[in-house]
């Protein structure tokens, strides 16, 4: 069945080397015209030498990524070094972010040249973008698990698979688009005519964080910007983890008599809270990360937010938008100071997203119902 | 399956007069109502975005449209995007070459030499995370290590090896999750032909995955065509058309002009950033509809069953194998291919 199956399988996509293929694969083999046992013991050495160095060349490129993962912590550990002993804790804490007086001439504290009064608190940082992930996340997540249930339950294949190209536009938009889109559409957009609905909330708690003044551009328009980025993320995978559940445990609720909702309830929503956390926190990743959206949607304001409608700014976004400055600093503290604030990213980002690896892996292999996971 | 289901609907014929949802009260009915609107409206939320900014893309585009952007270069006051094209198209086919050696590469070591041991799940686990970092912290370590460290200067090299580093993980997954869904026979058939492993792997199993391959290095490649960050800092900007040459000469790019154009005080010079936008959102959905069209053409022609044993239907495999729409993804990879393993073997 497969012989018959498969020059049709790859028929389609290896058209330029179909004519090659009649031929017999021990042809490859060199020393066809000598004896047949010269030949073989030839084809065994040959065989012997190409099977090593396809493990041994593939190996090598396999382990790229690790080296790069690797290298760029030691890259920027090596450079932030003397920023972080200069910034000391006061970086993780601290709340005012100056270069210093360039023209005031160099100084030295504890082996680091630095001009004078440069203090680097990256505090506001940190907390924006804290506060913008959090956000996404917030509104993000319940859309895209909707979204993703309606999809796979409810949606017509033809439908779905519509959906599922809207998905992959909005993961695929780049983020300076999106960044355009928020800054001279959304952003005004919310100005006009969400926010003057939230600024009225009742002051009771909770609500009482949406009352104040506000503007096109800060904090929750930069998270709901990042809640855009992310929602593909997040839809995509618990897509992927509802087709997973077999149809027989749902049929089985549906022979029980419940509703499609009560089924999905006490069915698939069991089968996939655990790989949604992951799905949720590898969202929240990217939305720490994300960089160029968030600079032109945020405001740009090294200070932390005064509200919830306030400028401020996230560390990537900093990284970018203060290079120039940072350039200019002539004891070259400054660009350190970027590589401390990139370190900081990156070990966040790497904690969040070996945590939801770990949190997917974990509820695949325990997969909560035990009908159909074992096969 | 098909048994079991076909069992069940002939038990509810065999039930004449007895309506199915008899049993369903009032307020269940109504609770099932809401929860099926609610997902509607998060479906809404959804799709809004999307048309929305696709609107915005092209209205804001269209009606400050020319086409001399495909033949003059950008100027400080106006001009066109050829520069930027033709160093976002230089700069994708480095990335290409770059990112399609380490991940197939990395994708068959994976799939047919590693096993499962500690070490490939370090290897595997790295490729994960390295798909989480932020683009911006692969810009700066570029910037550090190549741009002042190597003294290369903002240029071609330091950007593709950046972006290719970025977006390996995508095509290294999907190679190794497309070598995976090779049925068995196909490999037992050319061993039992006397064929060496690496003939089988080049011969019979590669050509059968080469779609999925593809797959990922197409949406790989409409990855880096959007980023933005790490390319500030490795491949600088340059209003002259680029050399084609990897060092020490800056290269222009699409997204810089989208990044950077659009609040110069010349109209002119900002009307290139809107057809930057449109530009870009153009590539990747060509990009994301050639990769469906691979899958779609390939399903055509795939076999039924895809592997020995195992209950999950042929399509789903060959879809989960195939399908690496997911641009934020590999994402799904832990659960798919742990699941996917455990199907297999």
């Amino acid at each position: 069945m497969d012989d018959e199956q498969s020059p049709a399988a790859r028929g389609p996509v290896t058209g330029a080397e179909a004519p090659r293929s009649p031929a017999s694969p021990l042809e490859d083999a060199p020393g066809a015209g000598g004896t047949l046992a010269a030949d073989s013991r030839a084809r065994a050495r040959w065989q012997a030498v190409s099977h090593r160095s396809l493990q041994w060349g593939t190996g090598l490129t396999s382990v790229i990524p690790l080296a790069a993962l690797a290298a760029m912590l030691v890259i920027l550990l090596v450079e932030a070094i003397p920023a972080i002993r200069y910034n000391g804790w006061y970086f993780l804490t601290g709340s005012t972010w100056s270069y210093g007086n360039s023209y005031g001439g160099i100084l030295h504290t504890g082996g680091v040249a630095h001009p004078a009064g440069a203090r680097y608190g990256a505090w506001p940082q940190i907390a924006g973008t804290l506060e913008s992930s959090a956000i996404a996340i917030i509104v993000g997540l319940p859309i895209a698990v909707g979204a993703a249930i309606l999809l796979v339950e409810k949606a017509p294949r033809r439908v779905a698979a519509a959906i599922g190209l809207c998905i992959e536009i909005l993961a695929g938009v780049p983020s300076v688009v999106i960044g355009l889109w928020g800054l001279f559409v959304f952003g005004p957009w919310l100005a006009r005519h969400l926010y003057p609905v939230l600024a009225h909330m009742p002051n009771v708690p909770i609500l009482n964080i949406f009352r104040g003044p506000y503007g096109p551009e800060g904090l929750l328009a930069g998270g709901l910007v990042l809640a855009a980025m992310i929602i593909p993320i997040i839809a995509a995978t618990t897509r992927d983890l509802l087709r997973q559940v077999p149809e027989t445990t749902k049929e089985g609720a549906e022979a029980l008599g419940m509703t499609s909702a009560e089924v999905f309830l006490t069915v698939q929503w069991r089968w996939v809270r655990g790989g949604l956390v992951g799905a949720a926190v590898l969202g929240l990743g990217r939305a720490l990360g994300e960089t160029i959206a968030i600079a032109l949607v945020s405001g740009s304001n090294l200070h932390l937010a005064s509200n919830i409608y306030g400028t401020m700014t996230t560390i990537a976004a900093t990284i970018v938008g203060q290079l120039d400055a940072a350039q200019s600093d002539p004891s070259g503290l400054a660009v350190k100071t970027l590589a401390e604030g990139a370190l900081v990213l990156l070990v966040i980002t790497l904690v969040v997203n070996v945590v939801a690896r770990l949190i997917v892996r974990r509820s695949a292999r325990g997969a909560s119902l035990p009908v159909g996971a074992g096969f | 399956m098909a048994v079991a289901s076909g069992t069940l609907s002939a038990t509810a014929d065999g039930a004449p007069g007895i309506r199915r949802d008899a049993a369903i009260s009032p307020l269940r009915r109504l609770r099932n109502g809401a929860w099926w609107g609610v997902c509607g409206l998060a479906m809404a939320l959804l799709i809004a975005p999307v048309v929305w900014i696709v609107e915005y893309v092209v209205r804001g585009a269209a009606s400050v449209w020319h086409w001399s952007i495909f033949t003059l270069d950008s100027t400080g006051v106006g001009g066109g995007l050829r520069n930027a094209i033709v160093g976002t198209l230089w700069l994708t086919l480095g990335v290409g070459v770059l990112t399609s050696l380490i991940g197939i590469g990395s994708g068959i070591f994976l799939a047919e030499f590693a096993g499962r041991s500690v070490f490939s799940t370090l290897l595997r686990s790295a490729t994960e995370v390295l798909s989480g970092i932020p683009s911006i912290v692969f810009g700066y370590c570029g910037y550090l290590a190549l741009v002042v460290g190597l003294h290369w200067g903002f240029s071609a090299l330091p950007a593709m090896i950046v972006l290719a580093l970025l977006v390996v993980p995508y095509v290294a997954k999907s190679t190794e999750l497309a070598l995976n869904q090779v049925p068995l026979a196909y490999r037992e058939g050319g061993e039992a032909l006397g064929m060496s492993k690496a003939l089988v792997l080049r011969r019979l199993v590669m050509r059968s995955a080469i779609p999925g391959i593809l797959t990922g290095l197409i949406i790989a490649l409409a990855i880096s065509i959007g980023e933005t960050a790490p390319l500030i800092y490795t491949a600088g900007f340059s209003n002259s058309l680029p050399k084609l040459d990897l060092l020490h000469n800056q290269v222009g790019y699409l997204t810089y002009a989208s990044w950077t154009f659009y609040d110069q005080p010349s109209a002119a010079v900002q009307a290139l950033a809107k057809e930057a936008g449109l530009l870009l959102v153009f590539l990747v959905v060509v990009f994301i509809l050639s990769s469906r069209l691979i899958v779609r053409m390939t399903q055509r022609y795939s076999p039924n069953r895809v592997g020995g044993g195992g209950r999950r239907s042929a399509r789903r495999a060959a879809r989960s194998a195939l399908r690496v729409d997911n641009l934020g993804p590999v994402s799904v990879s832990p659960t798919t291919a742990s699941q996917d393993g455990i199907a297999r073997h």
